[in-house]
C-alpha cells in the first residue's frame, strides 16, 4: 500500500477544489431537502388521519414511514451523484497524461486505487452526512429510533461504496469523463431496477436477476433489518469493481 | 547502470521498437537521438517501468524493470514528454504530493521540496498554480519533481521540446548542473542539444538502434571523404580542373556561383591541405582560406537514418 497516504490526499484536495463538487453536493442538498420537506409533510398528514381511527394505527410507526422514503429518495438521488464524484479520477490522469507520472512514481496500482476510492468516499460522507441534521431533529421531535436511522444511513453509505466503486471502474475504461460518468449512471441505473424485471424472467432467472439488484438488497436495510447477505453483497460489489479497476490499470499499462 | 537487452515492444500488431540493446554506465550522460516516431518514448517508458516490453529484459541499477518496478521507480526520476504535472495544483503542493509518492518521511518533505525548488529556479513560482506557468516553468516544474528524493538515474524524454531559444539554453544548464554524480538519459531529436550535453550518442531510427558512440567517434567513422574549402583570388577558370585532377582528391564543386570558392572533398587517408596550398600558389593565385570542413553530426544523423540497407531495398 506504499504511496495511499499521498495520493488519496491529493485526490481530496482536488475533490474539495474543483467547482464539480460544489455544484454537485449544492443540487444533492436542494433535492434531498425538498424530498424531505415534501415526505415529512405527507407522513405528518397520513400521520393527523390516522389519529382519527386510532384502530388503524396501532402499528404506525411515523418514524419509520418517513425515514423509509427519504432514504430511498436519497438512494435514487445518489444514482446521478455518484457518477459525477468519480467520473474524472482515472478519466482525467489519462486525459492529461499524468498517469505517466503515477505509473512512474513507487507506488503500487493497488495503493492509487484504494486511495481514489477512499477520497470519493470520503466526499461522499461529507454530502450524506450533511442530511442527518434534518432527519435527527425528526426523530428527536416524534421518536428517537437510533438504531433504525444508524441501519439505514448504513444502507446508503453500501450502497454509495457500490456505486462509487462502479463509477471508478468506468473511469478507468475511458479518457473521456462524460462516457465514464454515463457508464456508470446506465450501469448503476440498470442495477437497480433490475429486480422489477422478475416477473418477466422465468422462476430461476427472476431470482438472480432479484438477488443482482443493487436496490432489493437496500429493503431490509431501509426498514432496519440488518442482514449479513445484504451487507456482504454490498461489499462484495465494492470488491469486485476495485479489482475489475486494479486489473484495467495493469491492462493499459500493458497495452501502453 | 542501465542495461537493455533486446527490448522489443508492440502496440497491437505495430512493432514500436525491435531487439533495441545497450548499456548505460554510471555517472554517464547518454542522449537518445531519433527522428520522431523511431521508438524513443517507447524505449524510456519502459526503462522508467511505465509499461513492460513485449520481449527482452531492462534492467536499472541492477533490478529488472518487470520483477522490481517499484525499486526501479523509486531510484529513477523521470520527466515524461509532454511534461504532465497536476495543473491545478500550486508548485509546492504538487511537489509535496511528489515527495510523499517517492516515500520522502513526512520530516523531510518541506526541506526536500524547497531544496528541488531552489535547484529548480521555482522560489518566486512556487505558490502559483501550475495552470498559469509558462511552458518553460512548466518544465522546471517536471525537473524538479524527477529530482525529488535524489535519484542516482534522471531520464529525461525531449526536456527542450516546446521551448524558447533562451529557455532552451537554460534547460541545458540546468541539466549540467544536475550531472553530478548521476547518469542521466536524455532524448531529443534535436542534434546539436545531444552533442552539446551528452558523452555518448545512441541514434535510432524505425525501432532499432543504428549507431552507439561519442559525437567525436561517430564523426570521424562516418566520414566518407574530408571535405576542404578552399578560398582564392585570382583564380582562373581551369583552376577547377587543375585541382580536381590532383591525386586523392575525388570531387570539386564551386561554392556561391562565386569562381574563387571551392569545395573539395578528398581521400580520408591522407591530409591534403599542403598540397593544394602548394597548387594554388604555382598558379599564382592569392590564398584566403584553407581550412577542414567538420561533418556535423546533423549530417551524420542524416546520413545514418536516410541510408538505405540492401536488405530495405529488396523489400
Amino acid at each position: 500500500m506504499k504511496g495511499f497516504v499521498p495520493v488519496f490526499r491529493k485526490e481530496l484536495y482536488g475533490m474539495f477544489m474543483s467547482p464539480i463538487f460544489y455544484v454537485v453536493a449544492f443540487f444533492f442538498l436542494l433535492v434531498s431537502g425538498v424530498f424531505f420537506n415534501y415526505i415529512l409533510s405527507q407522513v405528518v398528514m397520513a400521520s393527523f388521519q390516522l389519529a382519527q381511527h386510532p384502530e388503524l394505527g396501532r402499528d404506525f410507526s411515523m418514524m419509520e414511514l418517513f425515514l423509509r422514503s427519504f432514504l430511498w429518495n436519497l438512494a435514487i438521488v445518489m444514482l446521478f451523484v455518484a457518477p459525477l464524484l468519480t467520473m474524472r479520477l482515472y478519466a482525467e490522469e489519462r486525459k492529461s497524461g499524468t498517469i505517466e507520472l503515477l505509473y512512474t512514481y513507487p507506488v503500487t496500482d493497488i495503493a492509487t486505487v484504494t486511495a481514489k476510492f477512499a477520497a470519493c468516499l470520503t466526499t461522499f460522507v461529507v454530502l450524506l452526512a450533511a442530511t442527518l441534521p434534518g432527519v435527527i431533529a425528526v426523530g428527536l421531535a416524534s421518536e428517537p429510533a437510533w438504531k433504525l436511522i444508524a441501519c439505514g444511513y448504513m444502507g446508503l453509505f453500501l450502497l454509495g461504496c457500490s456505486f462509487l466503486a462502479l463509477g471508478i471502474f468506468a473511469s478507468t475504461l475511458t479518457r473521456n469523463q462524460i462516457i465514464s460518468s454515463i457508464i456508470t449512471f446506465a450501469v448503476s441505473l440498470i442495477l437497480w431496477f433490475l429486480g422489477e424485471a422478475k416477473s418477466s424472467a422465468g422462476p430461476v432467472a427472476g431470482s438472480i436477476l432479484e438477488y443482482v439488484s443493487v436496490s432489493k438488497h437496500f429493503e431490509g436495510l431501509s426498514k432496519g433489518l440488518i442482514d449479513s447477505r445484504d451487507i456482504l453483497f454490498y461489499l462484495v460489489f465494492s470488491i469486485l469493481f476495485l479489482f475489475l479497476s486494479l486489473r484495467q490499470m495493469s491492462s493499459y499499462r500493458w497495452r501502453g | 547502470m542501465i542495461e537493455a537487452e533486446g527490448l522489443t515492444k508492440f502496440y497491437g500488431s505495430i512493432g514500436a521498437i525491435r531487439n533495441v540493446s545497450f548499456q548505460i554506465e554510471k555517472g554517464e550522460v547518454v542522449g537518445f537521438l531519433g527522428p520522431n516516431g523511431a521508438g524513443k518514448s517507447t524505449t524510456i517508458r519502459i526503462l522508467t517501468c511505465y509499461m513492460p516490453p513485449s520481449s527482452g529484459s531492462a534492467r536499472v541499477d541492477g533490478l529488472d524493470v518487470i520483477e522490481n518496478s517499484l525499486q526501479i521507480r523509486q531510484r529513477i526520476g523521470y520527466v515524461p514528454e509532454s511534461v504532465p504535472l497536476y495543473k491545478d495544483l500550486t508548485v509546492s503542493r504538487f511537489l509535496r504530493f511528489a515527495a510523499g509518492c517517492k516515500g520522502v518521511g513526512a520530516k523531510r518533505i518541506k526541506a526536500e521540496t524547497s531544496r528541488v525548488i531552489s535547484s529548480c529556479g521555482l522560489e518566486k513560482n512556487a505558490n502559483r498554480i501550475i495552470r498559469n506557468l509558462s511552458k518553460g516553468y512548466r518544465q522546471r516544474v517536471g525537473l524538479a519533481q524527477a529530482l525529488l528524493n535524489n535519484p542516482s538515474v534522471l531520464i529525461l524524454d525531449e526536456p527542450t521540446i516546446g521551448l524558447d531559444p533562451s529557455q532552451i539554453v537554460e534547460i541545458r544548464r540546468l541539466i549540467l548542473e544536475l550531472h553530478e554524480e548521476r547518469t542521466i538519459l536524455l532524448s531529443s531529436h534535436i542534434l546539436p542539444e545531444v552533442a552539446q550535453l551528452c558523452q555518448r550518442v545512441m541514434i535510432i531510427n524505425k525501432g532499432e538502434i543504428i549507431a552507439t558512440d561519442t559525437p567525436g567517434n561517430l564523426t570521424s567513422q562516418l566520414q566518407k571523404s574530408v571535405k576542404i574549402v578552399l578560398e582564392v583570388s585570382g583564380a582562373s577558370q581551369e583552376f577547377a580542373k587543375e585541382v580536381e585532377n590532383m591525386a586523392g582528391v575525388q570531387k570539386v564543386s564551386v561554392v556561391n556561383n562565386g569562381t574563387s570558392k571551392f569545395l573539395i572533398e578528398t581521400d580520408p587517408s591522407k591530409d591534403m591541405r599542403p598540397e593544394i596550398a602548394a597548387m594554388a600558389i604555382q598558379k599564382g593565385c592569392g590564398l584566403l582560406e584553407l581550412r577542414t570542413m567538420q561533418l556535423s553530426l546533423e549530417e551524420i544523423f542524416m546520413q545514418l537514418v536516410t541510408e538505405e540497407t540492401p536488405g530495405e531495398v529488396a523489400e
